[in-house]
C-alpha cells in the first residue's frame, strides 16, 4: 500500500527523510565553489564572504511534550540552531530568528516559559535573538506549539561531511540516546522516574574547542539528532563510500538511558540526542580531540568509539565483543515495546 | 517473546513495589510474583509486573551450570557425542524413519 | 556483587562465550554438510541474538531458526481490523508499542490514529487501567497481545477490578501448541527446541516433559543473554547428537519446574484454551486465550459485539494480504529463511511491508533486514 502521501516516517531522519528531500526539494545545484546549497545535505548552508563563509541554517521544532525531563521546545530550538551551525565550523554564532505558531486557546504562561528558556539557552550559547514572527491558529489546527527557527555566523573554515576515509576514527561526545528515551517516557507517560533526562545543550563552546586542538583534521562532525547516532553514521558512511566499525562496549551511555533501554527494548543508538557530536577524525588526532572534549563540562564522556574501514560501504557495523551485526538505519520514530 | 528486565527492589507498599533497574525506577506490581518480596530481593520485571524473584544463589548456579559446560569442553567430552550420533544416523539409515 | 554486575559482566563475559563457542564449533563439526537445526520459538531470543551479533560467530554446523514466536506477527489480520473498527465507533484503544504498526487488511491502529481515532500507547496493563479510569465517559478497549507471560499481566488487572468502561479484547495466546505444530510437521528439519525462558518462567519446564517425549526432540529452556543462548546452544546440540530427547533447564535462575503457581492461577482462572487464527500459519485448536464467561463484563468481544474469527485453516490463504509466492508461513515454521522469499528486501521491507514477521520489530524478517541476518562482517 505504498503511495505518494507523506508518512509520519518521512519526518523521522535516516533514509526516508533523505529520500523525500531529494525526490522533491533539492534538485540541482551544487556547481558553484563559493555556495554550499541544499543539495549537499549538510546541517546548514554557506556563502563565501571575503575569505571567511556566512553559514545559515533553518529549523523547525516540534515535540511532544513541549516540556520534558531536562529541558522544552524553546531550548531545543535555541540548541538545534546554535549546533546546526557549530557543525559546519561557525561556533560564534551571530543572530537567530524564531517564529511561534501557537494554537488557540494556549496559555500565556506556557508560551513565557519557553521565552525564559530561549533567553537562558541564549545567553549560554552567547548569542541573541534578532527577529521573530508570531501567529495564531484556530483549535486543533496545530499541535500546541511550534517554533521555527534560524541563525547566522561565519566560520573561517568550514567543516564538510565529505572528508573521511579509511583509518579514520569515529568520536562521540559524550553519552547517547538521553534525550530521546527522555522524551518518549514523557510522551507517553511510562512511569520511569526523573533520572532519565534530555541532553539539550549547545554545542557551540565543545566545538571551539576541539577545532583549536586539531584544526583540519576534524574531517565530519555532525550533531546526532533524529535517529541518533546510527542516522548521522548511515549518512556519513554514504557519502564518503566508505564502512564503519563502531565497538558496542566503548559507547558512552548514561545508566539512565541504558536501563531505559532495556525496559522499553529500544537501541540508544537510534534514538535522538540534542546535546552530542559525532566526529570524524584522523587517527594521529584521537588523543587531541578527546582530551579538548574531555576539558569541557559537555564533553566529558567524550569516546573514541569507531573507525572507517574501507569495505562495506554505506553500511556501519556493531562489534558487540561477541560477534558482529549490522546497525540498522533508522526508519520511523521507535517505539517502546514488549516482546 | 516477551522482554524480561531484573531489577532491585527499592520500596514495597502492598502490592506495589518501587524497582530500581540501575538508572531507573519503576513501578513494578507484585499480585503475580512467585514468592513475597523485600526490599532488597531482586525480581523479573515484564510489562510493569514481577513474574520472579531472582534469588542471589540461583545466579550463582547458572554460572556454575555454564562452567561446567566449559568444563565438559575441555575434556573433549565430544568425541563420544560424535559418536553417539554417528551410531544414531547409521540406525536412522537402516531402520528408516526418526 | 550485585545482580547488574552479574547480568552485565558475567552473563555478557566474551570469554566465556569463546569457550562454549569453541565447544559449539567441536560438537557439530561433522554436520557442515547437513547442519543440526535447532528452532527457538520467541521474538526476544531472535533480538538478542541478533543484538549481539550471535549469528555472526556460529559454526556452520549449527542452523538456528525461529519459529511461530512473535505474539505480534501471528495476530489475525482481522482482529487489527476489529481494533481499527472500534476506534472509528468512538471507543479508545490501548495497546503495546509492537502493535501500533502492524497492519490489518487494510490498516493499522496507527492509521487509524492519523484518521483521527484515539489509540494509547501503554507499556502495561495498568497504565490502560489509569487512562480508563481517568475519563470514565469513555469506553477503553486494551488491545492485549502476548504469550502466557502477557496474559498473566492482563489476568491481574482484570482480577483487580478495573472500571465498568474499561474492556479486554484478547489476542493473547499460548506456546506450546505452536511449538506442537512445528515438531507434526511432516517435513520437518528441526532437531530440538529452545523454549523461551520468560514464558517458562509462569509455565514452568515440567510442562514440556511430555512433548520431548512425545516428539523424540530435546527442549532446552534458554535464557536471554549471550551466555544463557550459548550455554543453551551448547547443551541442546549435545542432546541432539547424543540422541537424548530429554527437557533440560538452563535459565534455573527464572524458570522451575511447576512455574508461578500464582501466575498461572490468576491465567485460568480469567483465561481458557480456544480455537484461534494465527496469521501466516493456521487455525489452531486450544491456542488462543479467551477470557471466561464469569469475565464477559469486561469482555470487548461480547460488550461489542465482535465475534472470534478463524481463517479458512491454509497457511497463505488464511492471511488476505499474502500474495501466493509470500513464504511468511514457512518462515514462521522454521521451513524457509526471510532470504529465501522472494519478496524479501524488495517488495516487502520495513517502509512498505507486505508480510506481518516484517511489520514486527521481533518479527525474523524484520530483525534480518536490520541485523543482515547472517551476513560475512568479519575482519
Amino acid at each position: 500500500m505504498s503511495d505518494d502521501r507523506i508518512k509520519m516516517a518521512h519526518g523521522a531522519g535516516g533514509s526516508l527523510m533523505r529520500d523525500l528531500i531529494g525526490d522533491v526539494f533539492v534538485r540541482g545545484g551544487g556547481d558553484d565553489p563559493d555556495v554550499v546549497g541544499p543539495e549537499a545535505m549538510e546541517d546548514g548552508g554557506a556563502v563565501r564572504v571575503g575569505d571567511r563563509w556566512l553559514v545559515t541554517t533553518a529549523d523547525a521544532h516540534v515535540v511532544a511534550p513541549a516540556f520534558f525531563p531536562g529541558g522544552d521546545i524553546g531550548r531545543l530550538a535555541v540548541c538545534g540552531t546554535v549546533n546546526d551551525l557549530a557543525m559546519m565550523g561557525a561556533t560564534a554564532p551571530l543572530g537567530l530568528t524564531i517564529t511561534v505558531v501557537v494554537e488557540e486557546g494556549y496559555g500565556r504562561d506556557e508560551l513565557r516559559r519557553i521565552q525564559a528558556s530561549i533567553d537562558a539557552a541564549c545567553a549560554e550559547a552567547g548569542t541573541r535573538v534578532l527577529a521573530g514572527d508570531t501567529k495564531v491558529m484556530g483549535k486543533g489546527e496545530v499541535d500546541g506549539v511550534v517554533l521555527s527557527s534560524a541563525g547566522f555566523g561565519f566560520a573561517d573554515r568550514l567543516v564538510r561531511d565529505r572528508g573521511m576515509r579509511p583509518g579514520d576514527r569515529v568520536i562521540v561526545s559524550g553519552s547517547i540516546g538521553d534525550h530521546g528515551l527522555a522524551v518518549m517516557s514523557a510522551r507517553h507517560e511510562l512511569g520511569l522516574g526523573d533520572q532519565l533526562r534530555s541532553d539539550v545543550a549547545p554545542l557551540n563552546g565543545l566545538v571551539a574547542r576541539v577545532l583549536e586542538a586539531v584544526g583540519a583534521d576534524l574531517v565530519g562532525l555532525k550533531d546526532a539528532t533524529r535517529g541518533g547516532v546510527s542516522a548521522v553514521l548511515h549518512e556519513l558512511a554514504d557519502k564518503n563510500g566508505a564502512g564503519v566499525v563502531l565497538d558496542d562496549v566503548a559507547l558512552p551511555i548514561s545508566d539512565a538511558a541504558r536501563a531505559a533501554g532495556e525496559l522499553l527494548g529500544v537501541d540508544p543508538l537510534v534514538v535522538a540526542n540534542e546535546g552530542k557530536a559525532v566526529l570524524i577524525v584522523r587517527p594521529g588526532a584521537v588523543d587531541a580531540a578527546l582530551g579538548a572534549l574531555r576539558a569541557h563540562p559537555l564533553g566529558r564522556d567524550a569516546a573514541c568509539v569507531g573507525e572507517v574501514i574501507a569495505d562495506h560501504a554505506g553500511r556501519v557495523i556493531v562489534d558487540t565483543g561477541f560477534g558482529r551485526r549490522l546497525l540498522a538505519e533508522p526508519r520511523g520514530e521507535p517505539l517502546p515495546r514488549i516482546c | 517473546m516477551c522482554l524480561g528486565v531484573p531489577g532491585k527492589v527499592v520500596s514495597v507498599d502492598g502490592f506495589i513495589a518501587q524497582v530500581d533497574f540501575w538508572g531507573v525506577t519503576r513501578q513494578v506490581r507484585l499480585e503475580l510474583c512467585d514468592a513475597d518480596v523485600e526490599v532488597g530481593d531482586y525480581v523479573l520485571n515484564h510489562v510493569g509486573y514481577a513474574i520472579r524473584r531472582i534469588p542471589p544463589e540461583e545466579v550463582e548456579e547458572t554460572l556454575a551450570l555454564y562452567d561446567e559446560l566449559l568444563e565438559a569442553a575441555a575434556k573433549g567430552d565430544g568425541v563420544d557425542l560424535l559418536a553417539a550420533d554417528m551410531r544414531g544416523e547409521l540406525d536412522a539409515t537402516g531402520g528408516g524413519g526418526s | 556483587m550485585s545482580a547488574a554486575q552479574v547480568d552485565r559482566l558475567q552473563f555478557r563475559d566474551p570469554a566465556r562465550a569463546r569457550g562454549l563457542l569453541d565447544r559449539l564449533r567441536a560438537l557439530t563439526a561433522h554436520r557442515v554438510d547437513r547442519p543440526v537445526t535447532l528452532m527457538h520459538v520467541c521474538g526476544t531470543h531472535e533480538q538478542a541474538i541478533a543484538r549481539f551479533g550471535l549469528r555472526s560467530v556460529l559454526p556452520p554446523g549449527l542452523d538456528l531458526v525461529m519459529g511461530p514466536g512473535c505474539p505480534v506477527c501471528v495476530t489475525s489480520a482481522a482482529e487489527i481490523d476489529a481494533a481499527v473498527d472500534l476506534t472509528r465507533r468512538g471507543v479508545r484503544v490501548a495497546t503495546y508499542g509492537d502493535m501500533i504498526r502492524v497492519p490489518g487488511t487494510t490498516l493499522s491502529l496507527a492509521d487509524a490514529q492519523t484518521e483521527g481515532g484515539r489509540v494509547e500507547l501503554v507499556y502495561g496493563v495498568d497504565q490502560a487501567v489509569e487512562l480508563a479510569r481517568a475519563e470514565p465517559e469513555t469506553p477503553m478497549v486494551f488491545f492485549a497481545t502476548g504469550f502466557e507471560t502477557t496474559a498473566v499481566t492482563t489476568a491481574a488487572a482484570l482480577l483487580a477490578g478495573p472500571p465498568d468502561n474499561f474492556f479486554v479484547y484478547s489476542a493473547h495466546k499460548y506456546v506450546p501448541p505452536a511449538m506442537e505444530v512445528v515438531a507434526a510437521m511432516p517435513d520437518t528439519r528441526v532437531e530440538g527446541f529452545l523454549a523461551a525462558g520468560h514464558a517458562a518462567t509462569i509455565t514452568g519446564f515440567e510442562l514440556f516433559e511430555p512433548m520431548a517425549k512425545a516428539w523424540g526432540k530435546p527442549i532446552v529452556i534458554m535464557g536471554f543473554e549471550p551466555l544463557d543462548i550459548l550455554a543453551a546452544l551448547v547443551r541442546a546440540v549435545e542432546l541432539v547428537v547424543s540422541g537424548t530427547p530429554t527437557v533440560e533447564n538452563l535459565f534455573p535462575r527464572c524458570v522451575t519446574g511447576p512455574g508461578n503457581g500464582r501466575a498461572l492461577d490468576a491465567l485460568w482462572q480469567v483465561f481458557e484454551l480456544t480455537r484461534g487464527h494465527w496469521r501466516g500459519i493456521a487455525d489452531l485448536d486450544a491456542a488462543d486465550l479467551d477470557l471466561r464467561a464469569e469475565f464477559a463484563r469486561w469482555d470487548a468481544r461480547v460488550r461489542f459485539d465482535l465475534p472470534r474469527q478463524l481463517g479458512d485453516g491454509t497457511a497463505h490463504a488464511a492471511c488476505p494480504v499474502c500474495p501466493p509466492q509470500q513464504r511468511c508461513g514457512d518462515i514462521l515454521v522454521g521451513n524457509a529463511r526471510p532470504d529465501d522469499c522472494p519478496l524479501f528486501g524488495k517488495a516487502c521491507t520495513p517502509d512498505s511491508p507486505v508480510g506481518a514477521s516484517m511489520v514486527s520489530s521481533e518479527g525474523m524478517c524484520r530483525i534480518w533486514f536490520q541485523y543482515g541476518g547472517r551476513p560475512e562482517l568479519g575482519p
